[in-house]
């Protein structure tokens, strides 16, 4: 039996921060990971030859900053390269070209819409703003509202002081904006309906909620607050794909002295006498541990590899309310070449970034209402990009992969169960869509991964494919993140840590929530604290 | 909506080109250009100290066409614009222009233009960016008014310096030398009306021409006809900005920002913090911010906007200014600041917290010696009046240089 | 011109609450209603010859303090009839839940019901006490007002470390989401949803505000429980009514108010009396408008005298009414299939699913293509409301949209109400026969008839950010205005819609601090 100070289990981009920090630190941890690759949903798989496909997540911004520089990821081989803007389809020949540069965007938006091009600055001043508030809380722990001890009312009192900050009537636009749908936020600066569209997307990314869903208008802001070298809601590609993340936090990690393991699924966490001791892998073995963080959703954390009789009153149940929807599917394709789209300019610029097939407000929503009834629309909302045109790395010399995005994509469908018959066809609607816009584009496809919720489940052990470990409603944020009372890492078997993104603050590849973790792992080890606190605020 | 041109795979994204393009492209000799609302628009011709003397010495051209104006018509007209503004428009006599600004509920400046009073039921409202979603809401509830954005509709060029009258008159428009500071007269021109304000942004004799959009060009041509034995010679930015500091008026994105689009709570500015208290009619019907600007009035601004003039001859370009040579207190900071050719003085406006008025006043200036910097502390004396004044720019009628 | 102390605008139950308080303190106040009777929308409403029923069809929470401070017992109100079963009707066999007892489920969703409710309720009685307050404005660092806060912290805290994190959890939680953690039974799901959603846009996967409206429901001595008073709804209004002329209210009926006076002087704009549309005027201290925040400021302040930001702050408030009203006038009691007697409050939805994709239309514009609403049927506890023998049907029909994607045409309503009606039917076998005449409300109609701006119950959706120190919006939430002299007491204001009163109750006492 090995003896380890910490095991962690998952080799997902949060779990590897987590033990880079335990490392780094000087404890003697391990990273078990089930499959053969590390990474989780942030991984490079050559499915393909010669392609190499970032199949789960796709895209960067939230890393933060600090945690980047504190564990020289860029000495690890890591690169963030931000990309130009993102062309938003409208139904019929309507597009909305978000330029880079402030004045050509701001013309493409006259073109749309005089008012929404002045609103547009508004809104931006409004979203850093707001951005600015959020983000001092990514890399702190939040405090416990039920507990009186001097850290909790003390970091209350730094978060009254920040939200005071905003002036009366911010802090009442904040609140409005924390709880609204993002159609009923969008209402009161624009008035087309592409440009609502386009800039209410973000808010239904990963979630089980649509457009005109209250909670939706902050789901947004979750997806525009990262930022790439300072610009708040740019978008970055890992050179390398996302893999290129983990395999740099790996490194780092290892360099640390880390240890990681794959093909090294955890069948159970240990625990004795209401304290976790260490995990038994699938294979049989045992490790003993100090401690065990886990890396997994809260789901499967506690419903998965623990017992219902390990676990106090009430966490089992809670585990199994805890909201981590299916909402989302992914198509990944091998293209032959770079695709064109028609009413679009033969611009290489704009061709290179994102492509946004958000069709209307009404689209969007009608595609949510399909999600209600367990089915897919055969309108679906597409995020796409084409990382080849800006990594080489990705696809051979002229060839493409191009990242589908699609919401929704239930976790059951209510014709029966997910077959690959209908996961064909869930595809091939997507490729139809993009055909509507780009004819000749099914031409182009050399090979092609679909993917459905339980697809990705079954893959990565992310439950229902949620892409956020856990839906991003006031419910289940901050400190009632997983569960009220378990909100600053610790979990209800003494010696038991959970550090994904069922924890604060939440999805998104940003390295927040493994390295909260290690600092509370740490505070309890009475080891001197080493994971930055404060990120680089513009102030 | 026109559809994106297949011509020129860059056209959606290229700055849009002022009517008067053809004719500025030409005299753009250095080709130095930048965007203001999204129009290609000239840093400088030729030679921007030369371009700055024209002002002072002849005349120049400056483009402003990507100001944005905004018609506002209709009987509610009056009561909008007058429920917008600071200032009250009800006094402005017809074919009058008033110098404004408008403010959020909490008194703080949104932007500042120029609102013409074309009839009585007819406004025009000029300002530096758009300004269409809060015209948008400040128009709510007036059930007898409509705003249109006229921006690309008119052309208008500005013409500035101590010959412009004489240019103008040449240009054969009678009783131009009768339009006092603020007035705006009409002349029947080509089939259609060209519209001359008596108004301009350098402290200068100066007047802004507005044309229908196809005129553009005829008007530069007229214009520049008369102009040639007066020195005329188009102006850019960096010359306007000179010009409009030595004046002591205040630029947005440089002396303050604008309210709606300022991120951090309270670094914008009020009226009376930026010494535009005056534009304030607080005894006027009720406006927005007025009860906000009255408490302010009462308690006395946080910040002042001052008028300094600075020992030695480094400008105090992005400077912080302080109670001491010693730096014991940051009060606060330059706006802008420049050497002044015209009263050759070291010249700056700076924000300066109030309570530190009565005391000195020392700007930190760094200056590049061979790409070497050398720092400075520098006493500042506030003036009172504006920099540099010109009596022709008031007189009426006007001496023709 | 004739002068009083105070003008109420607007003879719903939370101005004739109001006008009453302050008339009891000896100002002489007027009352003045535009259409010709007074309650607004609990005003009865005579349908049909001899058929009667006021648009809010029962009472729940409404605030004993007033009926006890306003001595309506003595004029006439008499709440003490006995709670109706709320019977949830679909598929299956119906299920009722009356007196805190629940039959038509397992035992195991009895169980859980008594631990939600129990639940719900201890958190209800912690909120309770916030009703009756006014909301402190952020900013005005007055101790008192921030005691406010901190005490409702502190009355969390009390209910325990588990209690008060559950709380902060479910508070924002949709429906659906709260009754799926509690239980398995489908028709006992949907009809506890009924009451966080009814009267704002909200479905059962709405998050975020729906707990918190069912908590603010749950207040009160009925828990929840609605109620008939013996003479119906609109006997409420006749005690009030009676209450306020014995305080000396002057009340006076179509009396449109058109205009709001405003005067300025040095300081600041003051309301000095208002304007009617009959060319009539009157001159008063001070102005209090029990009518929605949209009118009022819009329409009888006018936005000349309203700071921009501000206008914007009460145009954008989110006040499209969702519910329509079906009234039946019916020639025999009608029944319900597995339902022993109508006596209760019957919600017609055989599950979640049901009321999400009603709403589904609804949001695109769209009526519902399969309705679900409440039903009651208000004269088998009150048999004034109808002719002898004969009854009426009174039901609360979701979702209909105030904004029709095509408009609202007399054939469109028609249709809607056919549907409605066809929906009964499904679970009423004989009712199209009973059925002597019927009538329906569409929010457009509401708005037309009972000056409601888009016909919405609440005036504004009960929504987090149309809450408490937000409602209307933060300049208003004290039961004031930026206008000196110019106060709401209206469900515009904090704490909200329903027949409760308190909003009346929360401004009197503003104003008579």
């Amino acid at each position: 039996m090995s003896r380890y100070d910490a095991i962690v289990i998952g080799a997902g981009h949060n779990g590897l921060t987590n033990a880079a920090y335990l490392a780094k630190a000087g404890l003697n941890v391990v990273v078990v990971e089930k499959n053969e690759y590390i990474g989780g949903a942030a991984v490079t798989r050559e499915l393909h030859e010669g392609w190499h496909y970032s199949n789960c997540s796709y895209v960067c911004s939230m890393m933060r900053q600090a945690l980047h520089r504190d564990l020289d990821l860029g000495r690890h081989g890591l690169i963030l390269v931000p990309y130009l803007g993102t062309v938003n389809f409208g139904n019929g020949n309507d597009r909305l070209i978000a330029y880079h540069d402030a004045d050509a965007w701001s013309n493409e938006l006259k073109r749309h819409s005089t008012h929404d091009a002045d609103a547009m600055h508004r809104l931006e001043a409004d979203l850093t703003r707001y951005s600015q508030l959020i983000r001092k809380t990514l890399l702190r722990t939040p405090p416990e509202p039920t507990s009186m001890r001097p850290r909790d009312i003390r970091e209350f009192l730094y978060l009254a002081q920040q939200f005071w900050k905003l002036g009366e009537r911010e802090i009442y636009e904040y609140i409005r904006f924390f709880t609204m749908s993002a159609a009923d936020f969008l209402d009161d600066y624009f008035e087309n309906d592409l440009v609502k569209a386009a800039m209410a997307s973000p808010g239904i990314i990963g979630t089980a909620l649509g457009v005109y869903s209250p909670g939706s208008a902050y789901i947004l802001l979750h997806h525009v607050m990262g930022d790439v070298d300072g610009s708040i809601g740019a978008w970055g590609l890992a050179r390398g794909g996302m893999g290129a993340i983990s395999k740099a936090l790996a490194s780092a990690c290892q360099e640390y002295g880390g240890e990681i393991r794959t093909n090294a699924g955890v069948q159970k966490i240990v625990v004795n006498g209401g304290k976790t001791t260490g995990v038994v892998l699938e294979n049989g073995d045992e490790l003993s541990a100090r401690i065990v963080v886990s890396n997994l959703d809260a789901r499967r954390t506690f419903t998965n590899i623990m017992e219902k009789d390990d676990l106090p009153d009430g966490i089992y149940e809670k585990a199994k309310n805890f909201k981590i929807r299916g909402s989302s599917g992914k198509v990944n394709i091998a293209l032959s070449g770079i695709p064109t789209f028609t009413h679009l300019p033969e611009n290489r610029y704009i061709n290179r970034g994102g492509q946004t097939f958000s069709g209307s407000m009404e689209t969007m929503e009608r595609a949510y209402d399909c999600w209600k009834h367990g089915r897919w629309s055969g309108d679906p909302f597409i995020e796409s990009v084409i990382p080849s045109a800006w990594d080489p790395t990705v696809a051979p010399p002229g060839k493409h992969w191009m990242s589908n995005f699609i919401q929704y994509c239930p976790p059951e469908l209510a014709d029966g169960p997910w077959t690959p018959e209908k996961r064909d066809a869930f595809g091939q609607t997507v490729v139809d869509k993009i055909e509507r816009y780009s004819p000749g584009f099914k031409d182009l496809i050399v090979h092609m991964e679909v993917r459905t919720p339980h697809d990705i489940e079954n893959e990565i052990g992310l439950t229902e494919g949620n892409i956020f470990q856990g839906e991003l409603t006031i419910d289940q944020l901050f400190f009632n993140r997983p569960f009220p009372g378990y909100g600053q890492y610790r979990m209800p078997v003494k010696n038991l840590y959970m550090c994904g993104s069922s924890t604060h603050p939440g999805g998104g590849v940003s390295s927040a929530c493994g390295a909260n973790a290690a600092r509370e792992i740490l505070i309890d080890l009475k080891r001197p604290n080493t994971v930055p606190e404060d990120d680089f605020y513009d102030e | 909506m026109s559809d994106l041109s297949q011509t020129d795979p860059f056209s959606g994204e290229r700055p849009k080109l002022s009517p008067f393009h053809p004719r500025l492209e030409v005299l753009n000799v250095r080709d130095t250009w930048s965007v203001w609302n999204g129009y290609k628009f000239a840093d400088c011709y030729y030679d921007a100290e030369y371009e700055y003397f024209c002002i002072r010495n002849t005349c120049g051209t400056y483009d402003i066409c990507p100001m944005q104006k905004y018609e506002i018509s209709g009987p509610d007209a009056e009561a909008m614009v007058n429920r917008m503004v600071t200032r009250d428009v009800r006094k402005l006599g017809r074919n009058r222009v008033a110098y404004t600004v408008w403010c959020t509920d909490e008194g703080r400046i949104i932007d500042d233009g120029t609102v013409f009073k074309l009839a009585s039921d007819r406004f025009m409202v000029v300002c530096g960016s758009s300004c269409v979603a809060w015209l948008r809401k400040a128009s709510y509830g007036f059930s007898n008014v409509t705003v249109k954005d006229v921006s690309d509709e008119l052309a208008a060029l500005s013409l500035q310096g101590p010959t412009s009258c004489a240019v103008l008159k040449k240009m054969g428009l009678q009783g131009i030398e009768n339009a006092k500071p603020f007035n705006i007269q009409h002349f029947p021109y080509h089939g259609d009306t060209l519209m001359v304000s008596r108004t301009g942004f350098t402290g200068e004799l100066g007047y802004e021409l507005w044309v229908k959009r196809d005129l553009a060009l005829t008007m530069w041509d007229d214009v520049y006809a008369a102009g040639e034995d007066y020195g005329i010679q188009p102006y850019g930015e960096t010359a306007t900005d000179m010009a409009r500091l030595e004046a002591g008026f205040i630029m947005p994105y440089v002396d303050f920002t604008e309210a709606l689009k300022t991120v951090h709570f309270e670094h914008d500015q009020t009226p009376y913090e930026l010494n535009l208290g005056w534009l304030v009619d607080l005894d006027k019907p009720h406006f927005s911010g007025k009860q906000a600007l009255m408490e302010e009035k009462k308690n006395g601004p946080k910040w002042r906007l001052l008028r300094l003039e600075i020992d030695g001859n480094w400008p105090a370009y992005e400077s912080n200014v302080y109670d001491s040579e010693s730096c014991n207190q940051d009060i606060g900071y330059v706006t802008s600041a420049m050497w002044s050719p015209a009263v050759k003085s070291n010249i700056a406006l700076a924000m300066v917290r109030s309570e530190f008025l009565d005391g000195e006043i020392w700007a930190e200036i760094y200056k590049s010696k061979d790409l070497r910097p050398y720092r400075r502390m520098s006493k500042c004396t506030i003036r009172k009046k504006p920099f540099w004044t010109a009596a022709r720019a008031r007189s009426t009628p006007p001496a023709d240089f | 011109m004739t002068g009083y102390d105070t003008i109420v605008i607007g003879a719903g139950h939370n101005g004739l609450v109001c006008a009453t308080y302050l008339a009891k303190t000896g100002q002489r106040v007027l009352l003045l209603e535009a259409a010709d009777t007074v309650g607004g929308l609990a005003a009865d409403r005579e349908f049909h010859p001899g058929f009667h029923a006021p648009v809010a069809h029962t009472l729940s929470h409404f605030s004993s303090k007033v009926a006890r401070d306003l001595d309506l017992q003595r004029h006439g109100f008499n709440p003490g009839s006995s709670e109706l079963p709320l019977v949830g009707v679909g598929n299956g066999e119906p299920v009722v839940v009356h007196d805190g007892k629940i039959s038509g489920v397992s035992a195991k969703d009895q169980r859980a019901y008594l631990d939600y409710h129990g639940l719900l309720c201890r958190f209800a009685a912690v909120l309770e006490p916030f009703w009756l307050k006014t909301m402190p404005r952020i900013g005005s660092n007055s101790i008192g007002e921030v005691m406010t806060f901190a005490k409702l912290g502190l009355d969390l805290r009390r209910l325990g470390k588990k209690d008060m994190g559950e709380f902060l959890r479910i508070a924002a939680l949709p429906m659906r989401d709260l009754v799926d953690e509690h239980f398995d039974n489908e028709q006992l799901k949907a009809m506890l949803c009924w009451d966080g959603l009814i009267g704002s846009k909200m479905a059962p996967r709405s998050p975020n505000s729906a707990v918190l409206a069912l908590l603010y429901r749950l207040s009160g001595e009925m828990h929840g429980g609605h109620a008939i008073p013996s003479g119906g709804v609109s006997s409420l209004v006749s005690s009030l009514m009676a209450s306020a002329e014995n305080a000396g209210v002057d009340i006076r009926v179509s009396s449109e108010v058109s205009r709001i006076r405003i005067d300025s002087d040095k300081e600041r704009q003051r309301a000095t009396g208002v304007h009617l549309a009959n060319g009539e005027s009157f001159a008063a201290d001070r102005v209090v408008s029990a009518i929605d925040a949209q009118r009022t400021f819009v329409n009888l302040v006018g936005v000349e005298h309203l700071d921009i930001g501000f206008t914007n702050r009460i145009r954008r408030i989110r006040s499209d009414g969702y519910v329509g009203k079906l009234h039946l006038a019916l020639n025999a009691l009608p029944e319900f299939r597995g339902v022993d007697r109508p006596d209760g409050r019957i919600i017609i939805t055989p599950n979640m699913d049901a009321i999400e994709f009603a709403f589904d239309d609804a949001k695109y514009g769209n009526a519902s293509a399969e309705p679900v609403m409440e039903v009651v049927i208000p004269s088998a506890a009150d048999s004034s409301l109808a002719p002898d023998r004969q009854h009426v049907l009174s039901a609360h029909v979701m979702y209909i949209p105030y904004k029709a994607r095509d408009g609202w045409t007399g054939a469109a309503r028609d249709e809607v109400r056919d549907r409605a009606i066809d929906t009964i039917v499904k679970y009423s076998n004989g009712l199209r026969d009973q059925i002597v005449a019927s009538e329906f409300l569409t929010p457009a109609d509401i708005e037309a008839t009972y000056h409601v701006s888009g016909g919405h119950w609440h005036h504004g959706d009960f929504a987090m950010d149309q809450m408490l120190m937000m409602r209307p919006t933060y300049e208003a939430a004290q039961y004031n205005s930026p206008i000196a002299g110019l106060h709401l007491c209206s469900a515009a204001c904090h704490p909200g819609g329903d027949l409760t009163g308190l909003a009346g109750h929360n401004a009197a006492k503003e104003l008579l601090r």
